[in-house]
């Protein structure tokens, strides 16, 4: 195998493992568009990394972080649903971010790359940081696993019994942050929430408990990253969406299936 | 009289200035069970949030005991459907509550065959047999019951009431109701709290029945329903209808004008 496609294929794997728990939950707790405007906001952070020359993973964890917080207030603050605002703010930063890469004559941006991923050109370096990410995340929700579970079932219910509520909300924007900087470079940033929600949607129709449905998604999200690194490998197409491509297709496949009663 | 549980002095909020609690003062005490009543829109639920620490105060104080463990069955769970919970992992969820434990519990609420039911396919009375098991599990100081029996049938009312009250019996701990049910609920408790955005008369179930504030809200047949369960002349009634007898009188709210 060469060594561009083992790469590719360590990365992939390393994102499906968190994708399918973390995916769990912004299923569970309804927070795909949530996401999706955190990953959206993901080429802004691109874009202040690349002026202020820091890391482009570690700009995209920071600025996805401070809109969690942004997005939070506001929802806390103003009158409207809070899937306008999200749809407000997805696109003005999605567009900010585009707009100010625009500006920067001096470096050149592959934006398909940012958009949809570029996981065959991802290396050694690359590949060290996706598995130090995934590696955090991890631990991060094992540690976290049963207080998450709880807040998850009632907010109200795990306040009363002393559950540190706001702390727990904050350290999974935490975690979504770090994996929307984790998959930027596997699937690109208008793909990311696909992966969490996606192999978590499958698996939720065949699991018994909370844990089983974590660990089939997570099994469903790697068997979508082996599948779609072959399609990319054997069809010659972009390796981020036929990654989404073969989950999707795990996901219409489960509808066939009887749901477990 | 021993340490109170929770106190609240002179508590106030209100909803955009428009007030839903006006200076309510009270305290919850072990081993002691305490039914709140009033109609809807009289600020129940509010009250319990603000006594469990879920809403503060727009004015007034409350006190908590330190580190009190406090056991809430709300009126429903917000559990999305697509989370794939069993009741008995929903239990597992309780620091500390092993199998054992577990199955005693909901053996005691009655609701055992659900044990390994999907959460969102149980009815309503079971789910708030399942509820009441989870606060027990948490061996509480305080049971906070949001409406405890709805749901559940009739024959089952009366024996969760009974339930409540060998409860507290045997953990001695405080026991705060929220009800619309009058009859049953009465007759469990030693204190009733009837609310309308103020206290409106507490005291033990037999005198804020006759209490006019109590009659105003509830109407007078609501009133001399009651009085069948409890009507023992043990006292006498001035004009108002209040109760005369010292050693056994109720508080009266501010607002209340007669003797």
């Amino acid at each position: 195998m060469p060594e561009f496609l083992l790469y590719a294929l360590l990365a992939g794997l390393a994102l499906a493992l968190v994708a399918g728990p973390l995916g769990s939950f912004v299923v569970w707790r309804r927070m795909a568009y949530f996401g999706d405007t955190l990953s959206h906001s993901a080429l802004f952070g691109v874009a202040i990394g690349l002026l202020l020359d820091v890391q482009p993973a570690l700009a995209v964890v920071v600025s996805s972080l401070l809109l969690a917080l942004l997005l939070v207030t506001l929802q806390q603050r103003q009158p409207l649903a809070s899937d306008t605002v999200l749809g407000i703010l997805a696109h003005s930063i999605l567009s900010l971010g585009l707009v100010m890469l625009s500006f920067m004559d001096s470096v050149r941006v592959d934006l398909m790359g940012y958009l949809f991923g570029d996981l065959l050109s991802v290396t050694g370096t690359d590949l060290a940081g996706i598995l130090a990410g995934s590696t955090l995340v991890v631990l991060g929700l094992l540690w976290l696993w049963r207080p998450l579970l709880a807040m998850t079932v009632d907010e109200e219910l795990a306040r009363v019994e002393g559950i540190p509520v706001a702390g727990l909300r904050l350290a999974l924007m935490l975690l979504i942050a770090l994996v929307i900087g984790v998959a930027m470079k596997i699937v690109g940033v208008l793909l990311i929430t696909s992966l969490l929600i996606i192999p978590a949607a499958t698996a939720q129709r065949h699991a018994r408990s909370p844990e089983q449905m974590a660990l089939i998604a997570t099994l469903l999200g790697m068997a979508s990253v082996c599948a779609g690194l072959a399609m990319s490998w054997y069809l010659d197409t972009p390796a981020g969406p036929s990654i989404v491509v073969c989950a999707a297709a795990w996901f219409i496949l489960s509808l066939i299936r009887p749901v477990r009663s | 009289m021993s340490q109170p549980l929770i106190r609240i002095e002179q508590g106030n909020v209100a909803f955009s200035s428009q007030p839903v609690l006006e200076d309510i003062s009270l305290e919850l005490q072990q081993g002691e069970i305490v039914t709140l009543v009033g109609p809807n829109g009289s600020g129940k639920t509010t009250l319990v949030r603000v006594l469990l620490g879920l809403l503060p105060l727009d004015s007034g104080t409350v006190w908590r005991t330190p580190k009190l463990r406090v056991g809430y069955m709300p009126q429903k769970l917000g559990v999305h459907p697509t989370l794939p919970l069993t009741v008995k992992r929903f239990l597992q969820l309780v620091p500390g509550a092993g199998a054992a434990e577990i199955r005693s519990a909901l053996t005691e609420t009655g609701a055992i065959k659900v044990l390994n039911s999907p959460l969102q396919r149980i009815s309503g009375g079971e789910l708030q047999r399942v509820l009441l098991a989870r606060a027990l599990l948490r061996k509480p100081q305080l049971l906070v019951l949001d409406e405890p029996v709805q749901g559940v049938d009739v024959n089952g009312q009366l024996e969760l009431y009974n339930l409540i009250g060998r409860l507290r019996d045997r953990y001695g701990c405080g026991v705060l109701m929220v009800s619309h049910d009058l009859h049953l609920v009465m007759r469990a408790t030693d204190r009733v709290l009837c609310l309308n955005r103020h206290l409106c008369c507490t005291g033990k179930p037999e005198q804020v029945s006759h209490h006019p504030a109590f009659i105003a809200l509830f109407g007078d047949q609501a009133a001399r329903d009651l009085a069948v369960y409890h009507h023992t002349h043990d006292h006498q009634h001035d004009l108002h209808g209040c109760v005369l007898d010292d050693n056994e009188s109720h508080d009266h709210g501010p607002d209340c004008t007669h003797a």
